[in-house]
C-alpha cells in the first residue's frame, strides 16, 4: 500500500513513538510572533530552559503593529511592550528576529515562504492557527498553542498523535475569475467548519495543480476554517522554482540533493484517504460570507438562508443568531448588502499575486462614495516594494484607497484598524466570527478581486461583469 | 499543572454551536504577556453591555442580562456545557486561560475544535466529549432546574448526574496520566533527550539544508 503525502512527511518525522499511538515529532521550522510567545519564553525562563536548536526559530511581529507610521514605533503602550517583548527575548537568546521597520518584516505566514524558511519536506509550527499556510510547499505545517510553542523550543519536538487522511479534489478547471479563495471557501461551504476536524487535508485535483504557488498558500490558509490543523499540496516544478534562490533555501549541491528529495512529496497513486471529497471546480462561483462562520457562505448571486427552511433546531438557531448580528434578513440578495469598509489583506490574501488581482479591478475606477474606508494592507515589506515597483500603490490611491504598511491589521483588529459596531466590511482575510474585526463588526469573506469590485461598487457586485 | 482527579460542580449551558474562541477572549486581551488575569473577560462581548479593554475594572462594567453566566444560579458554575465544534478557530490559549481563570474545570461538549482540545489539556481543563443524545439531555436537566450539579471522574472515566445516570467518557491514556498527576510534559518530553540528539543527527545527514 502506498503512502499520502501526510504519512511520508510523519514518517519522517517520528522521534519516538509509544504503544497509544502518542509521538513525538520533530519540528524543523519553528515561527514566532508576538502574541502567542511571551508566557512560552517566560515559561523556559522559570524552569532554567534553554531553546533545544535557535536556528529552527525564526520570529517576526505582526498581529499588534500599526500601519501607518511604523518608523514612529507603536504608540499602543500595551501593543508597544509585547512587542519589546518579543524583541528583548530573540535578543537574549540569539534567535532570529525581522523587527519592524526591516524590510522582511510582515505576517508571519507571508514572510517564512519568501524567505524560503519554510521548506517543501518540513514539519512547521507556529503559535498561529493560520500556519497551514506552508502546507502549501508540501510541508507538515500546524498551528500550537502557546504551551505547545514551548515545548517545542524546549525539546524540538511536539506530542502528537497521527491524524487521519483526506483529500479534497478540485476536479477540473475553474472558470474565468475564480480564485484560490473562492475555491476554498466553497471547500468549507460544502464540508463546513468542522469538516475536517481530526484530519490532515490534502488538496488535490486539476483546479489545485492549476494554482499558482500563492494561490495554493491561500487554499491551505484556510484548512483550519474547515476544522483541519494541517493542510498541504503535492510539491511539483511550480513549488521548486518558487523555492529556488530564497535566502534560507538550499544552494549548490544541497540544492539539487533536496530538489531530488522533494520529488518524493506527492501521495502515492496507491494511498488510501479514510476520507475524501470531490468538487467540481467549474461549479464554483464567486464566494461571499454572509454570516459568522466560515462555512455561511453563498455564491454572489444567491441570498441569505431562511432560518424556517432549516429542520435542525441548532442550525436554524445558529442561522437566526447569524442574521441578527449580520443585520440582514432571510432571502436577502447577496448583491444588495453595501459595504461600509474594504480590507485587502491578511495572511490569506496579501502577497503579490492578491494586490495586482485587485488593482487589476481598481485601475481607472473610483471607491464609491458611500465606502467608508478602503484599505490595502501588503503582507510584507518585500510585497509593499515590490507592489511600489509595479505601480499598483498608486493604483489604489488614485481611486481612493489607503495604502499601508505590512502586518495582520484588520484582519483580527489587534492593532488599530478595526471596524467600529454596526460596521460592514468585505475582507479578504480568513475569519467572519462575531467581533473578530473589531466589537460589533460584521464581515464578509471574500477574494481581493471581489473586494475591490465591492469598494468600487459600494456593495457587492459579481467582480466577471465589471 | 493542577491536577485534576475528581470534580463536581455546577453547569452552565451555553447553547450554541461552533463557539469561536474570538468570542471566549476578543482580540485585545491577547496583548497580554501574562498567563492570568483573563477570567473576567471571558466571553466579552456576549457577557457585558459595553466594550471591554485591558486593564479595566470589569466589576463596574453592565452586564447583559440574558447571557448565561450573569444569571445567579449559574453564577459559581465550574463545568460548561456547550454544542460542536467548541473552541473553533484561533489557536490563542489565552481562551482556555480565560475559562480556567474564571474557574471552569470541564467543558463538556459533542465536539471540539483541535488545537483548543489540545490546549486545554495543558492547562488542567478537561474538554470532555459525550455523545449528541446525552449532551440533549444534559441540557433538558441543566435548564429544568436550578443548581444541577455533574460529577466527572477522570480516574474512573465517568460523569455522573444528580439522577444517578453514569456516563462512560473516552480519553488519551497519556494524556490522562498527564491529568491525573498533574505533569509537565515538557520534562516528560525531556527524559528522551537522547533519542532527539539521536534523530536529529540522522534527520540532518539526510537533509542538511533543513538546518540552515
Amino acid at each position: 500500500m502506498g503512502k499520502t503525502l501526510y504519512d511520508k512527511l510523519w514518517d519522517a518525522h517520528v522521534v519516538r513513538q509509544e504503544p497509544d499511538g502518542t509521538a513525538l515529532l520533530y519540528i524543523d521550522r519553528h515561527l514566532v510572533h508576538e502574541v502567542t510567545s511571551p508566557q512560552a519564553f517566560e515559561g523556559l525562563k522559570m524552569a532554567g530552559r534553554k531553546p533545544w536548536r535557535v536556528s529552527s526559530l525564526v520570529a517576526v511581529p505582526d498581529h499588534n503593529v500599526p500601519t501607518v507610521g511604523q518608523a514612529n514605533g507603536i504608540s499602543d503602550p500595551v501593543s508597544r511592550l509585547q512587542v519589546e517583548t518579543l524583541d528583548a527575548n530573540c535578543q537574549a537568546l540569539g534567535i532570529t528576529e525581522f523587527r519592524l521597520g526591516d524590510i522582511r518584516q510582515g505576517v508571519v505566514h507571508v514572510i517564512g515562504p519568501e524567505q524560503g524558511a519554510t521548506l517543501p519536506g518540513m514539519t512547521v509550527v507556529c503559535g498561529d492557527s493560520h500556519t497551514s499556510t506552508h502546507g502549501a510547499f508540501g510541508a507538515l505545517a500546524h498551528g500550537i498553542g502557546t504551551s505547545e510553542v514551548e515545548h517545542v523550543m524546549a525539546t524540538q519536538c511536539l506530542i502528537q498523535k497521527k491524524m487521519k487522511n483526506m483529500r479534497i479534489n478540485v476536479n477540473g478547471k475553474v472558470g474565468r475569475g475564480i480564485t484560490a479563495k473562492d475555491i476554498v471557501l466553497a471547500i468549507i461551504g460544502r464540508i463546513g467548519t468542522a469538516g475536517g476536524t481530526g484530519y490532515a487535508v490534502e488538496f488535490a485535483g486539476e483546479a489545485i495543480r492549476d494554482l499558482s504557488v500563492e494561490g495554493r498558500m491561500t487554499v491551505c490558509n484556510m484548512a483550519i476554517e474547515a476544522g483541519a490543523r494541517a493542510g498541504m499540496i503535492a510539491v511539483d516544478d511550480k513549488t521548486i522554482e518558487y523555492m529556488r534562490g530564497r535566502p534560507y533555501a538550499p544552494k549548490g549541491a544541497d540544492w539539487e540533493r533536496a530538489v531530488k528529495a522533494w520529488g518524493e512529496l506527492h501521495s502515492d497513486p496507491d494511498a488510501a484517504f479514510d476520507a475524501e471529497i470531490n468538487l467540481d471546480a467549474a461549479s464554483i462561483q464567486p464566494q461571499v460570507t454572509w454570516g459568522t462562520s466560515p462555512e455561511m457562505v453563498v455564491a454572489v448571486d444567491g441570498r441569505t438562508p431562511d432560518p424556517a427552511q432549516e429542520k435542525d433546531t441548532t442550525r436554524a438557531g445558529g442561522i437566526r443568531n447569524a442574521l441578527k448580528y449580520m443585520g440582514l434578513d432571510a432571502n436577502t440578495p447577496i448583491r444588495a448588502i453595501a459595504v461600509d469598509k474594504v480590507f485587502i489583506g491578511s495572511c490569506t490574501n496579501s502577497r503579490i499575486e492578491d494586490i495586482r488581482a485587485a488593482a487589476d479591478v481598481v485601475k481607472g475606477r473610483r471607491v464609491a462614495d458611500s465606502v467608508k474606508l478602503a484599505m490595502v494592507v501588503p503582507g510584507s515589506g518585500l510585497v509593499k516594494q515590490q507592489a511600489e515597483q509595479e505601480g499598483l500603490d498608486q493604483v489604489f490611491l488614485a481611486a481612493g484607497f489607503e495604502w499601508r504598511e505590512p502586518g495582520c491589521s484588520m484582519c483580527l483588529a489587534m492593532n488599530a484598524d478595526r471596524l467600529a459596531p454596526g460596521e460592514r466590511c468585505a475582507s479578504t482575510s480568513n475569519r467572519n466570527f462575531e467581533g473578530r474585526q473589531g466589537a460589533g463588526g460584521r464581515t464578509h469573506l471574500v477574494s481581493p478581486a471581489m473586494a475591490a469590485a465591492a469598494a468600487i461598487a459600494g456593495h457587492f457586485v459579481d467582480v466577471r461583469e465589471m | 499543572m493542577e491536577k485534576f482527579t475528581v470534580h463536581s460542580g455546577i453547569v452552565a449551558p451555553i447553547d450554541r454551536a461552533n463557539v469561536d474562541t474570538d468570542a471566549i477572549i476578543p482580540k485585545q486581551y491577547l496583548k497580554s504577556i501574562q498567563r492570568t488575569g483573563f477570567g473576567p473577560a471571558l466571553f466579552d462581548e456576549w457577557r457585558y453591555e459595553t466594550p471591554g479593554e485591558p486593564g479595566m475594572d470589569h466589576s463596574q462594567r453592565p452586564r447583559r442580562a440574558g447571557f448565561v453566566l450573569n444569571q445567579p444560579r449559574y453564577a459559581d458554575s465550574s463545568i460548561l456545557l456547550a454544542r460542536e465544534n467548541f473552541g473553533c478557530g484561533s489557536s490563542r490559549e489565552h481562551a482556555v486561560w480565560a475559562l480556567t481563570d474564571y474557574g471552569f474545570r470541564v467543558v463538556i461538549a459533542p465536539s471540539f475544535a483541535d488545537i483548543f482540545f489540545n490546549n486545554s489539556f495543558k492547562n488542567g481543563l478537561l474538554p470532555l466529549t459525550l455523545p449528541a443524545g446525552i449532551i440533549e439531555q444534559l441540557f433538558r436537566e441543566v435548564e429544568a432546574g436550578s443548581g444541577y450539579q455533574l460529577t466527572v471522574d477522570l480516574e474512573q472515566q465517568q460523569v455522573r448526574t444528580p439522577a444517578g445516570d453514569v456516563f462512560a467518557f473516552e480519553v488519551d491514556e497519556f494524556r490522562r496520566y498527564c491529568l491525573l498527576n498533574g505533569l509537565d510534559d515538557i520534562g516528560l518530553t525531556l527524559q528522551h533527550a537522547d533519542e532527539i540528539r539521536a534523530f536529529e543527527v540522522r534527520h540532518r545527514e539526510a537533509a542538511p539544508w533543513l538546518f540552515a
